[in-house]
């Protein structure tokens, strides 16, 4: 649920990125806070474990420019991949305008992702949503390990409605922003039509 | 989608900027915001220019999100209020009108007991305030509306925003 501040001409939409434990969603948000202009980044946070593991989320502030006349700035977050921490995940999707799925592409990983997959849908249900009716991409992380599934093979377990996807390396930044680009688009043409 | 969007204007940001002003004077604070519950920031009072703001916003949010999940382990609706101690400085944390969390900073300067008695009278004007504010944002769902800065963008619009 985007937050609209007239008064100060704002505009503020929360991304969430969704996956299986170590697929790479807080490298996505380290590459996006590199590569990002310290003028249009604020600070990033990470609260993990002491083997980095993240704990609870990683929380990263973009502001991507004007939009007629509006700031439009996006919250990313991510949420702890690992199964048990499924209380905290179902907190971070409150208020969420659009979802980012990071599978990990490794063939061993296929049923974490399913997993995810399944907890995503069910905990954005919880809170009233329907994955179906987001603003929903899909990345494919991990393109370039050598033991990772042809994406003809991932997207029909992991996309059979199809939304846009993309192929990532996120330590290198592969697909990294194509993925953002998306998601942000997704969200600000569901804001045209939605209102 | 489960909650309507919520929507400010400066008429309504006035008031509730009267209110945490009043309150930073009254409750003898040196930085009061207020946060919507998804991690927004919606306005900040005193010194602001201290901080880092939107993390701030992010943090409080997380952290009524996770004791609002420890009350609901136990059997109650949420946990209303937290105080974090420090050294120096200390937070106060509330829920007003079950939706935005009001946070008030202040050290040695004042008490425990003064700023939970402010924030509590505050807390119920803001509380109206708010009221008001979801009702115009219901009804602006239902009617649509035609001033709604993003109904006319267009693709080139959004195509700009990642060009930079």
């Amino acid at each position: 649920m985007s937050f609209i501040n007239y008064a100060s001409r704002e505009i503020n939409c929360k991304i969430v990125y969704y996956g299986p434990g170590l697929c790479g969603k807080t490298t996505n948000l380290q590459f996006i806070y590199q590569q990002t202009a310290p003028d249009a980044k604020g600070k990033m946070i990470s609260l993990a474990t002491e083997t980095e593991r993240t704990l609870f989320f990683d929380f990263l502030p973009l502001s991507l420019g004007e939009i007629r006349g509006f700031k439009t700035r996006f919250h990313l977050y991510t949420v702890p991949g690992q199964v048990f921490y499924d209380a905290s995940r179902k907190l971070i999707l409150k208020g969420v305008d659009g979802v980012v799925f990071v599978a990990d592409s490794q063939e061993e990983r296929i049923d974490a992702n399913i997993e995810s997959l399944e907890n995503l849908r069910i905990n954005l249900k919880e809170q009233g949503y329907d994955l179906d009716k987001l603003p929903y991409v899909v990345q494919y992380n991990k393109r370039d390990l050598p033991g990772s599934m042809p994406v003809e093979e991932l997207r029909r377990d992991l996309n059979p409605t199809g939304v846009p996807e993309f192929e990532a390396c996120a330590t290198t930044g592969e697909g990294v922003f194509e993925t953002l680009k998306a998601v942000a688009k997704l969200i600000l043409i569901d804001l045209k039509k939605g209102r | 989608m489960s909650n309507p969007q919520l929507v400010i204007h400066e008429e309504e940001l006035n008031e509730i900027n009267d209110v945490i002003g009043r309150l930073l004077n009254e409750a003898n604070s040196k930085v009061i915001f207020l946060v919507d519950k998804n991690g927004q920031l919606i306005s900040g009072v005193g010194e602001t220019e201290r901080f880092d703001t939107t993390s701030l916003a992010s943090l409080t949010a997380g952290n009524i999100a996770a004791t609002g999940g420890l009350a609901k382990l136990i059997g109650e609706k949420e946990f209303s209020i937290l105080f974090h101690e420090g050294e120096k400085d200390n937070l106060h944390i509330s829920i007003v009108a079950g939706r935005v969390i009001l946070v008030v900073l202040f050290d040695s300067r004042s008490s425990l007991g003064l700023v939970r008695l402010r924030v509590k009278k505050s807390s119920d004007e803001l509380a109206r305030i708010f009221e008001k504010l979801m009702k115009k944002s219901e009804e602006r769902e239902k009617r649509g509306s035609p001033d709604f800065p993003f109904a006319e963008i267009s693709d080139d619009d959004i195509d700009n925003l990642f060009s930079n």
